[in-house]
C-alpha cells in the first residue's frame, strides 16, 4: 500500500506502523462520572467496518508524525490522510465549543 | 533411443552447441533451447510422473503453465525440484532428473499406484484408515507421505545470493507479446517511463512461436525491431526472464527477473535472482492466452501436447515431439498445427476435428465429427483411436498428438485482488470482469482479444488510454499488420464415456473425480477443487480448471458462468523463495546494532549475547575461568565491594523538551512528575491505557522545560511511539516535542562503593559530586575529560552508590578506555548483562521478566505509585475489580530452604502440602539468579496475596524438568533493603 | 451411510455408484429450535455437538457461501494444547483431546497428525518463558519437553546453526501437537450434523435478526425469514458485521493473515517448527506442500488477502531458519479474515439480548479449537451455562479485568 503522507507525499505503508480506529484520539475525561464504562468503550469497543474505516497509522521510518488515514476495509483504497494532530486540535476545538 | 527430432529453422543459435544431461543420458542442444525443446529435438518425450498415479508424462506445453514435465535441475544446495522444463534455459553443462519416481523414470514402482486407481479416487481417504486408530500415523500416513510430493531438496544451504529492488513506473506492461510491445512501443514513443516485463527469455509471445503472425514481415524480425527500438529508448527497460507474480494494492506489483538461471552458476558476487518491487501509475495486462486440452481416455500419455505448444516448439525451437503427429481439436487455429509440421516435412496422418462443420486442410484428412476415444503407448504416444462421425473407429499411428480445446485468456494477475472474471460466450472462455485492481487494464488475449490484429491494436489503444488518465499525450505506434480472423470454435470439453480422462494432469484429476465430487455434493467450485485436489498442483490448474467447471456444469445441468468461476492467487507463477527473501537472510536476517564500546568489549575477550538487534557484552571472562558462572560472580562481588562499570547505551533515551514539558510527563507516567526540581531524577512507571504496567524507567530533569527520559532497552521504540501518540493525538495543545536519542548518547553505568571516586578523576573539578551537592537521584550536565559535555545521573540499578554517565556517541569508546584506566586503581572491572542482572534481582528491581505486559502497578508492589490526583494513561481501567482482587499476584523474593537449590525461572508455585496442579496454582517464579553474596539462589516471582505471606514457605515445581524446590517467600530486596548504600 | 475400507472396496468394483451425498441441501424450514449463524468449522462443531452429545433437535446452519469456505478452509492446519493461561489451557487441552478421537466419532479421516510442534528458544528470557508455559501445560495435564540445542539439531539438523543472526537456544517441544487436514473438518463435521437431522443450508445470508421485548425470534436472511428459540452466531472474522445487524459493538476488529504453501516436496520437515526470533512457522502437508505463516499485515482488513512486505518477512524469517529453502518455490498465498480480540482471546458467551449467543474473538488460533468451540457452544445454547473449560470467555471481561492476555499485548488486537 501507498499512504501519501500530507507533508511527505506518497510513501510505503512499510515505513509505518499502524494502531487502529482513529477514535482512539478521542480519550474520555478520567473525571467523568462514567469514566469507567467511558473508558472500557474506548479502549476496547470497535466499529470494525467493513468499508471506511479511519484509522491511525505513524510514520516510525519516516517523520515520526501521527496520520490519521481513512481508507476502505474492503478495497484497501485510500481515501484521505490526515495529520492526527491536525485531528485531535480539531476535535479538541469542537468539544470546547460545545 | 535418441532420434534426431530437430527441425529446420527457429530461433535457436546453431552456432552455440550446448551439452547437458538427463538422468545420467548426455545429449546435446542449442542456444536458444529449453530443457524441453532440446529433449524432444533428441526424441525425448517422457520427461516425469504424475502425483498419485505416477503415471509417465512428457511436456503438455511450451510454457509456464507446464503440469507435466517438471524436473529436478542442478544439484547439491542448488537442486531446484518441480522446475518446468518448458522453461528452463538450456545452457552449457545443465544436469537435471526426473522426480517422484523409483527406481527410474521408465520403471516406477509407484506406478502400481495406477493398477489400483479404482480405489484411489478423488477423496478416497477420507473414508479409510480409520482403524485402527493408532495405525494412522504409524502406518498409513508415513506411506502417504512418502509417496506423495514431487521433487526434493537436498538439504542443503543453498549457496546463492538474491537480491530486491524497487522500481517506479507510469506504466508497466506485463507480456511482450503483440499487444505488450504495441503498447510499450506507443508509450516509450510518448516519452513515458515504461518498463516492459516478460517471463520469457525471448520477446515476442506468440508472435515468435506462429509462422504467418504478421503479414509483411515475419514475427520474429518484427519482435527484433520492436525490441532494438525500445531497447534504445532511455524512458523503457526492457525487463525479459522477469515474471511478474503478484498484483498488490495501489499498482504495486511483485516481479521475479531471473539474474542467472540461464548460467551454470551466478556470477561471482552477482544474485541468482531479483525480487522488484515496482510502484506502476497503470499496469498493463497483456499476458496472452493459455491453450486449454480436451479430455479423453488416456489424454495424459507422453507426445500429447497442446497444438500451440506443438507449433512453438517446432516453429521457434525447430523440434518436433515425433515425426507422426496427429491433430485433435475443436477450432481452425490448430489446423495451423497441421500446416506448420508439414511444411517441416513431419506425417500428420489426420486431423481430428470435433466439428462435423470443420474446414478442410491441405495435404492432410480431416477427420470431421470425430473424437478421439482412446490411445496407446505405455511410456509414449504410439496411436490413436478415432470414434467416426460415422460411428466406426479407426487407429491412426502417431507418437504424438496435438489437441486443442481453444484458448482461455489468461487472467492470472487479474483475479489478484479477488476481482471475479466473467464470461465471454463469443469464446466459450472466461475474461476479466469487474474488481480488477487499480489502476490496472487487460489487452490483447488476456482481454479475450483472440487475434494478432486485435491483440496489437488493442494493446496500443490501451497505452493510449492509459497514459492519457496519466495526462501524457500519446498516439498508437505505428503497427504491423496481420490480417488473421477470429478462430471459428464450437464448444468441445471432454469425450463422452470414458473412463479415465485427465483434467488435472500433474495431480491426476480425471473427468469421474469430478462425477463422484458431484454425486457427493461437492458442487460448488470451491468444495470441487478441495476434494479432488483440482488446480491444486504447481500449475494453478492453469490448463484444468475449466475443463473441470465445464464437466461440473453438465453435471448439474447450469452453464458454465453460472456453475461458477474460479480465480487466481499469487504468485502468477511458483517463486523461489530465496529470491523472496533477498539479501534478509543469515547473519543479516535482522540489523546488528553496536554500542560505541563494542570494539573495546571485543578487546576484552566479552562473550555477547543478542537484545533485540543489540549486541551486549553478556560477561568478560578473564584467564582461567572456565565457567561462566565464575566471571559473573567475579564482575558481582568486584562491583558490590569497589566498582564496576556497564555499558547502557542501548537504554531508550528520549529528549522531552517544552513549556509544557512537565505536564506531559504528568500523563504518560503513572506518578507524578509536576513537581520534580531542575537537577533531580525520578523512577517512573508507565502503564498502557488498560493498567497494565509496560515500561519503567527514569527521566530526569535538566532544566524546567528540558527532560531525559531513559526507557528499557527492549521498549525504546515503542514507548517513543507512544509517546509521540499523547503528544500528536491526546495533547495537541501541548507546547513539547520529542526526540529519540538513544543513538546520540553513549552511556555507562558506574557502580559500587568506590563509583564516586573513579568518577572525580574523570569529571572535571569544577563539578562537586559529594553527596551533599550531588545526593541520590541527582542529575546534571557537566563536562568531562577536560571539557567534553557529559550528562551524569545518579541512579543504581544495583543498589550501590551509583551513576550513569553518558556522552555523545563518538567519545563512547574514548570513556569506556578512560573509566578503565581510571579504575585501575580500585580494581574497576567492566560487567555484562548477566551481572547486571544478578545484581537488580538481588536489589528486587523488576525488569522485562516480570513486566511482562500482563501485570499492573499492584503486581508489582508499586501500586501507590498511581497517582490517584491526576489524569494519566492507564490510571482509570487500572482500578478494575479483577485487577485488584485480594489474592492478586504480588512480586516476592524466593528463596530456597535448603541454599543448595537452585529456584528456576518459570517453574511454578505451590503450596507446601495440598496437590500439585493447575488448579492450585499459587505463581510462578519470573527470574532466577545465583546471589554470590547470598551463596544462595534466589528469585523473583509473582505469588498469590503474596505481600502477606512473607515467611511462608511454597513447593517451587517444574514438572518440565522434574524438580521440586521447598523455597520461602522472602520481601524482594535481598540485598541493602533500607537502601542505605546507593545513598551513601 | 458408514465410511470403512470395507465400503470403499466395495465401491470400487461396482463403479462407485453407491455414494450418496456428504450432506444435503435442504430448503430451510420455517423455524428451528436452534439456528447456527456461520458454516464454518466452528458453527458446523457446534451443530453437530449439539445434535450427537446434547440431544438437540431441529438445527440449523445458516451459510452466506459454501460451507468451510471461512479461515477453516485456508489456514495452516495446526492443533496444539500449548497455552500458558489458565483460563486458556484447559480448553485447547479439551479440544486437543476431541481431536485426538474425532475421526472416530465423525467417521471421517480429517488425517489427525501429532507431528510435534516445536517452539524455538533464542534467549535466556525465551527459555525462562517456555519454562513457565511448559509447566502450565504440564500442571493442566498437556505435554511438554524443554529442548536444549543439540536436543533441537537431534530434531531438525537442517535448521542454521551455523550463521543465525539469533543463535537456536534450545526448544519447547509438544508432542501431540500436530497437524490436520483442514477441509477434512468442515466436511466431516457437516456430514456428521446432517447425518443427525441438521439442516445445513448454504448460500443463506443473515441480513438481521428479529428481536422483540430483548428476546430474539429469529433470523431474517437472503431466504426469508427462519424462526429459532436459540440463535448461536459463530462467524469469526465476520463477527463484527454480523452483531452490528443486532445493535452490538464488539471488542474485536477484523484483520488479515497471510498463509502460504510451497511446490510439493518429498518429505523434508516431520513436525511443526516455530521461529522464536522471527514471523515464521512452518509445516509440511501429506501432500508434500509446505505450509507456511508468519504475522499479520496488522492493518484492519475484510479483503482476504494480503500484500508484499509480509510475504517477504515471512520467507526472510524462513529461509533465515532453514537456509535449505531457498531452493523451494511458493507455489501460493492467500488471505484470510481474522476476529483479532482485544486480548487475544476468544469469547463463548451469551448476549444481552435474551436467546442470542456470540461465539468469535478466536484471532488466528480458531482452527486448533474447532472441536472444543463447538462443544462449549452447543453446551451454552442447549444448558445457557458455560462449559467447565470455557469459563473465562466472556464478553464483559474487559470491563471487570479479567483480561486474558497470553502474550501480554494488551488491548491492540494485531499484536495478538
Amino acid at each position: 500500500m501507498i499512504i501519501n503522507h500530507p507533508l511527505l507525499g506518497p510513501r510505503d505503508a512499510q515505513e509505518f506502523t499502524y494502531l487502529g480506529d482513529a477514535t482512539l484520539i478521542n480519550r474520555p475525561d478520567w473525571q467523568s462520572d462514567n469514566a469507567a464504562q467511558a473508558f472500557h468503550d474506548y479502549l476496547y469497543l470497535r466499529d470494525n467496518p467493513a468499508g471506511e474505516h479511519r484509522e491511525l497509522w505513524f510514520h516510525e521510518q519516516g517523520d515520526r508524525s501521527w496520520l490519521v488515514v481513512t481508507r476502505n476495509t474492503v478495497t484497501h483504497e485510500i481515501l484521505s490522510v490526515e495529520m492526527a494532530r491536525d485531528v485531535a486540535k480539531a476535535a479538541a476545538a469542537e468539544r470546547s465549543a460545545q | 533411443m535418441t532420434r534426431n527430432n530437430r527441425l529446420k529453422g527457429g530461433l535457436i543459435n546453431r552456432d552455440t552447441s550446448l551439452n547437458f544431461t538427463f538422468d545420467g543420458n548426455s545429449y546435446s542442444g542449442f542456444e536458444g533451447d529449453t530443457l524441453a525443446s532440446a529433449l524432444l529435438a533428441n526424441g525425448v518425450r517422457l520427461m516425469g510422473r504424475s502425483f498419485k498415479y505416477h503415471r509417465p508424462r512428457g511436456p503438455l506445453t511450451a510454457g509456464s503453465e507446464e503440469p507435466n514435465a517438471l524436473v529436478e535441475l542442478r544439484s547439491g544446495g542448488r537442486q531446484e525440484p518441480n522446475t518446468r522444463a518448458t522453461v528452463a534455459e538450456l545452457y552449457d553443462g545443465l544436469d537435471a532428473k526426473s522426480q517422484n519416481r523409483w527406481p527410474s523414470l521408465e520403471r516406477d514402482v509407484m506406478a502400481i499406484n495406477d493398477r489400483f486407481s479404482n480405489f484411489l479416487t478423488a477423496g478416497f481417504y477420507y473414508k479409510t484408515f480409520m482403524w485402527p486408530k493408532a495405525f494412522w500415523e504409524k502406518l498409513y500416513e508415513p506411506i502417504i507421505r512418502k509417496a506423495a510430493g514431487l521433487g526434493s531438496l537436498t538439504g542443503e544451504d543453498d549457496p546463492d545470493l538474491y537480491d530486491k529492488g524497487f522500481l517506479h513506473c507510469d506504466l508497466l506492461v506485463i507480456g511482450a507479446g503483440p499487444a505488450g510491445l504495441a503498447a510499450a512501443l506507443t508509450a516509450g514513443r510518448a516519452g513515458a517511463q515504461v518498463i516492459l516485463a516478460d517471463e520469457d527469455f525471448h520477446l515476442g509471445g506468440r508472435l515468435i512461436a506462429e509462422t504467418g503472425a504478421l503479414t509483411d514481415i515475419s514475427g520474429a524480425d518484427w519482435v527484433t525491431q520492436a525490441q532494438a527500438e525500445l531497447a534504445s529508448m532511455d524512458n523503457v527497460r526492457l525487463m525479459p526472464r522477469t515474471t511478474v507474480f503478484g498484483a498488490y494494492d495501489h499498482g504495486i506489483y511483485g516481479a521475479v527477473e531471473r539474474n542467472a538461471d540461464h548460467l551454470a552458476v551466478p556470477t561471482e558476487g552477482k544474485p541468482r535472482q531479483t525480487v522488484w518491487r515496482i510502484y506502476s501509475k497503470r499496469a498493463l495486462v497483456a499476458t496472452g492466452a493459455i491453450e486449454r486440452p480436451i479430455a479423453f481416455e488416456n489424454n495424459d500419455r507422453p507426445g500429447i501436447m497442446l497444438a500451440g505448444a506443438v507449433r512453438a516448439y517446432a516453429n521457434r525451437w525447430a523440434a518436433t515431439p515425433a515425426q507422426s503427429v496427429v491433430v485433435f481439436a475443436n477450432n481452425d487455429d490448430a489446423h495451423q498445427t497441421a500446416r506448420d509440421l508439414m511444411a517441416q516435412g513431419i506425417k500428420v496422418p489426420a486431423i481430428v476435428d470435433t466439428r462435423a462443420d470443420a474446414p478442410d486442410v491441405e495435404g492432410t484428412e480431416v477427420l470431421k465429427g470425430a473424437e478421439i476415444i482412446n490411445t496407446s503407448g505405455r511410456l509414449g504416444l504410439t496411436s490413436v483411436q478415432v470414434q467416426l462421425a460415422e460411428g466406426y473407429t479407426r487407429d491412426l499411428y502417431c507418437e504424438a498428438l496435438a489437441m486443442s480445446g481453444g484458448w482461455n485468456p489468461n487472467l492470472g494477475l487479474t483475479c489478484h485482488q479477488r476481482g471475479r472474471p466473467i464470461w465471454n460466450a463469443d469464446i466459450h472462455a472466461f475474461v476479466p470482469g469487474d474488481g480488477l485492481p487499480v489502476g490496472q487494464i487487460v489487452a490483447g488475449a488476456a482481454n479475450g482479444e483472440m487475434t494478432t490484429d486485435a491483440a496489437l491494436k488493442s494493446g496500443a489503444a490501451a497505452a493510449v488510454s492509459a497514459l492519457d488518465d496519466l495526462g501524457i499525450p500519446a498516439t498508437q505506434a505505428e503497427l504491423p499488420t496481420a490480417k488473421d480472423a477470429p478462430v471459428s470454435l464450437s464448444p468441445f470439453w471432454h469425450v463422452k464415456g470414458a473412463k479415465r480422462a485427465w483434467l488435472d494432469y500433474q495431480n491426476d484429476v480425471t473427468v469421474k473425480d469430478v462425477k463422484l465430487a458431484h454425486q457427493e455434493n461437492f458442487i460448488s467450485v470451491e468444495h470441487l477443487k478441495r476434494y479432488t485436489t483440482l488446480g491444486m498442483a504447481t500449475d494453478q490448474g492453469k490448463t484444468s480448471n475449466i475443463g473441470a467447471l465445464a464437466v461440473m456444469a453438465e453435471l448439474t445441468g447450469k452453464s458454465i458462468p453460472e456453475t461458477g468461476s474460479t480465480i487466481f492467487r499469487p504468485p502468477y507463477t511458483p517463486v523461489s523463495m530465496g529470491a523472496l527473501a533477498g539479501r534478509a537472510v543469515g547473519r543479516d536476517f535482522h540489523p546488528t546494532r553496536l554500542t560505541p564500546s563494542h570494539k573495546w568489549a571485543e578487546e576484552q575477550d566479552a562473550v555477547f549475547v543478542e537484545v533485540g538487534n543489540w549486541m551486549r557484552a553478556q560477561w568478560f571472562p578473564r584467564k582461567g575461568e572456565i565457567h561462566w558462572r565464575q566471571s559473573v560472580d567475579r564482575e558481582v562481588l568486584q562491583t558490590r565491594s569497589s566498582v564496576g562499570v556497564c555499558d547502557v547505551t542501548t537504554l531508550g533515551k528520549i529528549d522531552v523538551q517544552g513549556a509544557n514539558a512537565a505536564a506531559f510527563l504528568n500523563k504518560i507516567y503513572a506518578n507524578g512528575f509536576a513537581k520534580l526540581p531542575v537537577g533531580k531524577v525520578r523512577y517512573g512507571l508507565m502503564l498502557r491505557e488498560d493498567g497494565v504496567a509496560y515500561d519503567d524507567g527514569t527521566a530526569a530533569r535538566l532544566a524546567e522545560d528540558h527532560f531525559v527520559v531513559t526507557t528499557t532497552t527492549a521498549n525504546a521504540v515503542l514507548v517513543y511511539r507512544n509517546m509521540e501518540f499523547v503528544r500528536q493525538c491526546l495533547c495537541p495543545e501541548m507546547d513539547v516535542q520529542l526526540i529519540s536519542t538513544t543513538e546520540a548518547w553513549a552511556q555507562y553505568a558506574v557502580a559500587g562503593p568506590n563509583s564516586r571516586k573513579l568518577l572525580q578523576k574523570i569529571v572535571d573539578p569544577e563539578f562537586d559530586l559529594s553527596n551533599e551537592v550531588f545526593p541520590f537521584m541527582a542529575c546534571g550536565e557537566i563536562t568531562v575529560c577536560g571539557g567534553l559535555r557529559a550528562r551524569l545521573f545518579r541512579i543504581s540499578f544495583s543498589g550501590e552508590l551509583a551513576y550513569e554517565i553518558a556522552v555523545p556517541t563518538r567519545y563512547g569508546d574514548a570513556l569506556m578506555r578512560k573509566l578503565m584506566e581510571a579504575g585501575e586503581e580500585f580494581d574497576a572491572v567492566p560487567y555484562g548483562t548477566e551481572a547486571l542482572g544478578v545484581m537488580r534481582i538481588e536489589k528486587g528491581h523488576a525488569a522485562g521478566n516480570e513486566l511482562n505486559g500482563t501485570t499492573s502497578a499492584l503486581n508489582l508492589g508499586l501500586g501507590r505509585m498511581v497517582s490517584t490526583k491526576k489524569d494519566c494513561i492507564g490510571n482509570v481501567l487500572s482500578r478494575r475489580e479483577g485487577m485488584n482482587t485480594p489474592d492478586a499476584l504480588a512480586l516476592v523474593g524466593l528463596k530456597p530452604v535448603d541454599a543448595k537449590d537452585a529456584v528456576p525461572a518459570g517453574g511454578h508455585l505451590m503450596n507446601k502440602d495440598g496437590p500439585i496442579d493447575a488448579a492450585h496454582d499459587q505463581g510462578y517464579v519470573t527470574s532466577a539468579a545465583y546471589s554470590p553474596i547470598l551463596n544462595s539462589s534466589i528469585g523473583l516471582g509473582f505469588v498469590k496475596g503474596g505481600f502477606d505471606r512473607k515467611g511462608e514457605h511454597l513447593r517451587l515445581v517444574n514438572p518440565l524438568e522434574g524438580q521440586e524446590v521447598l523455597v520461602e517467600i522472602v520481601s524482594a530486596h535481598f540485598v541493602d533493603p533500607e537502601g542505605e548504600k546507593l545513598r551513601a | 451411510m458408514r465410511y470403512s475400507a470395507l465400503k470403499l472396496i466395495k465401491e470400487a468394483v461396482t463403479g462407485h455408484k453407491g455414494w450418496t451425498p456428504q450432506w444435503r441441501d435442504p430448503e430451510p424450514a420455517q423455524a428451528y429450535d436452534y439456528v447456527i449463524v456461520g458454516g464454518g468449522g466452528h458453527g458446523l462443531a457446534t451443530a453437530y455437538y449439539l445434535a450427537k452429545e446434547f440431544g438437540a433437535a431441529r438445527i440449523a446452519v445458516l451459510e452466506k457461501g459454501w460451507i468451510g469456505g471461512g479461515n477453516v478452509g485456508r489456514n495452516t492446519t495446526i492443533i496444539r494444547s500449548n497455552y500458558l493461561l489458565d483460563g486458556n489451557e484447559p480448553f485447547y487441552e479439551f479440544s486437543l483431546k476431541l481431536w485426538e478421537n474425532l475421526e472416530q466419532d465423525f467417521n471421517y479421516n480429517a488425517m489427525v497428525s501429532q507431528r510435534g510442534i516445536l517452539n524455538l528458544i533464542h534467549s535466556d528470557a525465551q527459555r525462562d518463558a517456555a519454562r513457565r508455559r511448559g509447566n502450565a501445560m504440564i500442571l493442566n495435564g498437556s505435554d511438554a519437553e524443554l529442548l536444549d540445542t543439540e536436543g533441537v539439531r537431534a530434531m531438525y539438523p537442517f535448521l542454521n546453526f551455523n550463521d543465525a543472526r539469533f543463535p537456536i537456544k534450545g526448544g519447547l517441544l509438544h508432542r501431540r501437537g500436530g497437524t490436520v487436514r483442514h477441509d477434512a473438518v468442515a466436511w466431516g463435521y457437516a456430514r456428521g450434523a446432517d447425518m443427525r437431522g441438521v439442516d445445513i443450508i448454504q448460500n443463506c445470508e443473515v441480513t438481521g435478526f428479529r428481536i422483540e421485548n430483548g428476546k430474539v425470534l429469529g433470523v431474517e436472511t437472503s431466504r426469508g425469514f427462519i424462526g429459532a428459540k436459540k440463535v448461536g452466531v459463530s462467524v469469526a472474522g465476520s463477527s463484527s458485521r454480523v452483531m452490528e445487524k443486532a445493535g452490538m459493538r464488539l471488542p474485536i476488529e477484523t484483520h488479515v493473515l497471510q498463509a502460504f504453501v510451497s511446490e510439493g516436496l518429498k518429505p523434508f520437515i516431520p513436525g511443526v517448527i516455530t521461529y522464536g526470533a522471527g514471523h515464521f512457522y512452518c509445516s509440511q502437508s501429506d501432500k508434500g506442500g509446505l505450509v507456511f505463516g508468519g504475522d499479520l499485515d496488522m492493518y484492519n482488513s475484510y479483503a482476504q488477502r494480503g500484500n508484499l512486505p509480509v510475504v517477504e518477512d515471512v520467507i526472510e524469517g524462513g529461509i533465515s531458519l532453514i537456509p535449505a529453502l531457498g531452493r523451494a518455490r511458493l507455489l501460493r498465498s492467500w488471505g484470510g479474515i481474522m476476529d483479532m480480540s482485544m486480548d487475544g482471546s476468544p469469547f463463548i458467551d451469551k448476549t444481552h439480548i435474551d436467546g442470542l449467543y456470540f461465539n468469535g474473538g478466536w484471532c488466528y488460533g480458531g482452527f486448533k479449537a474447532t472441536p472444543a468451540s463447538g462443544y462449549c457452544f452447543a453446551h451454552l445454547l442447549k444448558t445457557d451455562r458455560p462449559h467447565d473449560t470455557a469459563t473465562a470467555y466472556r464478553l464483559d471481561r474487559f470491563m471487570t479485568g479479567h483480561m486474558i492476555d497470553e502474550k501480554g499485548q494488551g488491548a491492540q488486537p494485531n499484536l495478538h
